[in-house]
């Protein structure tokens, strides 16, 4: 292929990359649930528009099969099952706390984005120069998004939301460094995550169910299913 | 040299006589948008042919700041007129005198003196806009800041004139990361600065709820004449930064000729006419934010930019 639609295949997945970074940035500050999961969903065509566009570059059909597994696996399964497994009213909540106010955790994730610049660099310099890309540093950045994500958010949907992030960042700096990763390993991811958003999501059930909200930041004491308390507890 | 001076002027005279032009074709598109006729396109020089005629009212007890605020409201605007790339890709007559940061200096500087003049009257309602929009202020700055630290780390220059060109040469720039990162942090900073819809209603005429609006309270004719028009081309000037500079010199001329020039007023109009489409969407499908969410608007507008920022540093 020429230089110049080289260079543009670059950029755009440049681009995607970059957008990949804000939209990891998003999830770490939305306040709704439905708008985290959103943003999950565009930040995973996203992925699939990186892979698609690296596949192009470098000619692997791998990448093509990473690209189509994710467009499938995450944006269309993952809310689907979520839908089915984990309780309705989760949706309609607009406002979900977090541990730390808003632009506090944004501040903290761009320094954890920073951070994850200076760990991709290394990286960077020990591969050849036609891995140098920027899905290494930005992956790292989503991993470390997520694992961020995960301690500030009190709701159990955006930590499920947080840990699929993760595996996104994950994905997003396998794919520019192993171009010739075998489907079925792919798949496997795939299928891994889809699992842990069933199990996350009957559990979320159950926790609704036991303790009737889903916020299980609050849930920090452990309770005993055994006798109704007495009056004299109550006002304790 | 003379035709410099002149293409400088045609720029002047394009702000001057279409930025009224710009704001009454947003607000007939927003009415549009909403199902209602709205008024004529023509209302904003019609309401300004009626104050220039009406008396002009000053209380006795404001100093000379609040009479000079409206003339400084009126000219920053025509200053940075004078800098920008509005109609032409090579620098004009006047351009030596400063660069992008120059510009915003300039800008803020009517800012200021009409927070001064919000203040000075002592009218209940004045000093509460300008202290809020001190804070809208206060939290857009570190965003142009980044804006224009990455645009001078990508470009290696904050001139407009060299920084414009290397968003499209050669053209794959243009989809670069950190230039589509930052064209959307802008356009987060021109809604809070020109007092858009996510953080300021520019219709609202309910004094508690005003941030822009309030500060223009105490004037009237003359005054109040002057002081919308300059917010007017306040807001087209800022439109031709983001469009010319920050996102693409596409449509402006190139060759030293008055045909050329001439030839880019309605192209350039063009461009202003489709990001007017866009902010009639952003505008009628946003709310606008409590006082305090502004916080996190502008918060987003900081991560878009730094985020830009750190996609050039990631590109090896």
């Amino acid at each position: 292929m020429s230089e110049t639609t080289n260079q543009l295949l670059d950029n755009l997945n440049a681009l995607a990359a970059g957008l990949f970074l804000l939209t990891a940035f998003g999830i770490v500050a939305m306040r709704q649930i439905r708008g985290c999961l959103n943003l999950f969903i565009v930040q995973s065509l996203l992925l699939a528009a990186s892979a698609a566009l690296l596949g192009l570059r470098h000619q692997s059909e791998h990448l093509y099969g990473v690209a189509l597994v994710n467009v499938i696996s995450k944006p269309v399964i993952v809310p689907w099952l979520l839908a089915k497994t984990s309780p309705a009213e989760v949706y309609t909540r607009r406002e979900i706390d977090q541990a730390l106010n808003i632009p506090t955790s944004l501040l903290i994730a761009l320094a954890l984005a920073i951070l994850a610049y200076f760990l991709g660099t290394p990286l960077l310099n020990s591969v050849g120069p036609d891995f140098r890309g920027p899905n290494v540093p930005i992956g790292i950045a989503g991993l470390l998004l997520g694992a961020f994500t995960l301690t500030v958010r009190r709701e159990a949907v955006p930590l499920l939301i947080g840990l699929l992030v993760m595996e996104n960042g994950a994905f997003l700096t396998g794919i520019s460094i192993s171009r010739n990763l075998p489907l079925l390993v792919e798949l496997a991811i795939a299928t891994d995550g889809l699992i842990i958003v069933f199990i996350m999501g009957v559990l979320t059930r159950a926790v609704q169910k036991h303790a009737g909200t889903t916020a299980v930041g609050t849930l920090a004491s452990l309770k005993e299913a055994a006798p109704e308390p007495t009056p004299n507890e109550v006002t304790k | 040299m003379f035709n410099r001076i002149l293409f400088n002027l045609f720029q002047v005279i394009v702000v001057l006589v279409f930025a009224p032009l710009a704001s009454g074709v947003l607000s007939r598109l927003k009415e549009m948008v909403q199902s209602k006729r709205g008024p004529s396109i023509l209302q904003p020089y019609r309401d300004l042919w009626k104050l220039f005629h009406k008396d002009e009212i000053v209380s006795e007890e404001s100093s000379w700041i609040f009479r000079f605020t409206p003339y400084i409201v009126f000219v920053t605007p025509i200053f940075v007129a004078l800098l920008i790339p509005v109609l032409t890709n090579y620098p004009l007559f006047f351009a030596f005198m400063g660069d992008m940061l120059g510009g915003g200096f300039v800008l803020s500087l009517g800012g200021f003196f009409a927070a001064l003049a919000a203040v000075d009257t002592a009218n209940p309602y004045g000093p509460m806009g300008a202290s809020r929009t001190r804070m809208v202020g206060f939290l857009a700055e570190p965003v142009f800041m980044i804006v224009f630290f990455t645009v001078s780390f990508v470009a290696g220059s904050t001139i407009p004139y060299i920084v414009q060109e290397k968003w499209v040469t050669p053209l794959a720039n243009f989809f670069a990361p950190s230039h589509v990162l930052l064209v959307l942090a802008f356009l987060m900073l021109i809604l809070a600065e020109g007092g858009r819809i996510p953080v300021d209603n520019p219709t609202g005429h309910f004094e508690l709820a005003m941030i822009d609006e309030s500060k223009s309270l105490e004037y009237s004719g003359r005054g109040m004449a002057l002081m919308k028009w300059g917010g007017h081309m306040k807001f087209f000037v800022l439109m031709c930064i983001y469009l010319n500079v920050l996102v693409t010199p596409w449509g402006l001329a190139r060759e030293q000729t008055t045909g050329a020039v001439l030839m880019a007023i309605p192209l350039v109009l063009f461009k202003i006419f489709c990001l007017l489409l866009v902010l009639v969407c952003i505008e009628s499908s946003l709310s606008k934010l409590r006082l305090f969410r502004i916080t996190e608007f502008l918060g987003a507008a900081f991560v878009t930019s730094v985020a830009a920022m750190m996609a050039r540093v990631f590109l090896p």
